[in-house]
């Protein structure tokens, strides 16, 4: 049952809930970094390694400290305070350390703090919390679900980056060269992923 | 400054910068609520808002915040005002509390707001930040009702609720609408920004807040062709 809950949220926030295509989170990075495939690529490693770290520590903050005292309100000041002090740190850890792998993702670290998706995946899952009734949501399905809208953001980004590369050798009309050509080809993206709707519920049935 | 230089900080963000339409600033939330005219509304008076506040308390302080943290700095203030904004609604106006859902708290991250922190209230004294603020809110709200309003009206066959059409285009309401409504807005407004001579901004730096500590920067804004902006 544990494993299979955990299968089903991780398929969920790829497929069903993706963040980018479904729920509008992180389109920024979407529309800017997704021209070449190799950016859009590191950006997502980036992306979902800093959306775990941020759910394994906000999600026990909230719970055992915000929860317990009576001060949920502070969640957005405190949750945005410490995914800016995350990725800093991760930031000067890698530089230090592994100077390589901070090469090629450290120029992605300092557009991740305003990223929404981060914030958004941090405080849609505790919502979850209360609304899943058929089984326990526990610290290790946030986590799950976190790597899952990562990899949902990656699989996004690696899709639409293909597309663009596709783009480049059209023929565009002039006044949709740019942005609203993109935005189009980002909609057609995003009917493709309609077709994924109930697909979670019937491939794992948990009730 | 003259009167009409105030005049002038207002109208900016209404037409000729406006954040969502030509800065492409705020793209989650412009896409996300817009799927009726009365949370378009919503989300652009919270919004406002926040940005008012901020950019006031900002500009106050520009001269206190230490240069090197000033972006931690901004956030935290915006974070304050955001979560005051969200217990206000949450008391006067629940159904637009649901229906914002989680947008409302990513205001926080809403880069119009941090942008203007970081382009204009950094930088200016406290009355130009105000109608600053002001006209970037007024713009952002303006572009949202636009999208809410041909959103509702193909995707649900009503405005503010009022049933108009005899039809409905469910696509229009789905994320996929969204965006597409989005790139045919965009598409308008650069051809009226063309028409009437004024050059399109290609290079999206230009108003994004995080260009300065965007190592990006060489490698993407030497591109013209693209109007592009990375949060």
């Amino acid at each position: 049952m544990l494993i299979k809950s955990l299968v089903a949220v991780f398929l969920a926030a790829i497929l069903t809930e993706n963040y980018v295509l479904c729920k509008f989170l992180g389109i920024c990075p979407f529309l800017g970094v997704s021209k070449k495939l190799n950016t859009a690529f590191g950006m997502s490693v980036a992306v979902t390694f800093v959306m775990v770290l941020a759910t394994a520590v906000t999600f026990p903050i909230y719970t055992y400290v915000l929860v317990p005292a009576g001060i949920e309100y502070l969640q957005t000041v405190l949750f945005i305070l410490i995914i800016a002090g995350l990725v800093q740190l991760v930031e000067i850890i890698l530089k230090k350390y592994i100077p390589s792998l901070y090469k090629s993702l450290g120029i992605y670290l300092p557009l991740i703090t305003t990223n929404c998706a981060v914030l958004g995946v941090t405080m849609l899952v505790l919502q979850k919390v209360d609304s899943t009734t058929l089984y326990d949501y526990t610290y290790l399905h946030a986590l799950i679900n976190a790597f899952g809208a990562g990899i949902g953001f990656m699989v996004a980004m690696v899709m639409f980056a293909g597309v663009r590369g596709r783009l480049e050798s059209a023929d565009i009309p002039k006044s949709l060269k740019g942005l609203p050509i993109t935005l189009v080809s980002a909609a057609l993206t995003a009917l493709s992923f309609l077709g994924f709707a109930g697909v979670v519920d019937k491939l794992i049935p948990l009730s | 400054m003259a009167k009409h230089g105030y005049l002038k900080e207002f109208t900016k963000g209404i037409v000729k910068e406006n954040p969502v339409l030509c800065l492409v600033l705020g793209t989650c939330p412009t896409l996300a609520v817009t799927t009726s005219a009365s949370n378009a509304i919503g989300m652009g008076v919270a919004a406002t808002a926040v940005l008012i506040c901020s950019n006031a308390v900002i500009s106050a302080l520009r001269k206190v915040i230490p240069d090197k943290v000033r972006i931690p700095a901004y956030i935290t203030i915006i974070a304050g005002f955001v979560t005051i904004v969200q217990m206000l609604v949450k008391a006067f106006a629940p159904a637009i509390n649901d229906s914002l859902g989680i947008f409302l708290p990513l205001i926080v991250v809403n880069c119009i707001i941090l942008g203007r922190a970081e382009m204009f209230a950094g930088k200016n004294p406290v009355l130009p930040s105000i109608l600053d603020g002001l006209g970037m809110g007024v713009g952002f709200t303006a572009a949202l009702l636009c999208m809410g309003i041909i959103r509702e009206l193909l995707g649900s066959g009503s405005v503010f609720g009022v049933q108009l059409l005899p039809f409905k285009i469910l696509i229009f309401i789905l994320p996929p609408g969204g965006f597409f409504v989005f790139g045919m807005l965009i598409m308008l407004a650069n051809k009226l920004n063309t028409r009437a001579g004024r050059e399109v901004k290609t290079t999206p730096c230009d108003g994004c807040p995080m260009a300065a500590n965007c190592s990006q920067k060489a490698e993407k804004c030497g591109e013209k062709e693209a109007a592009e902006h990375v949060d």
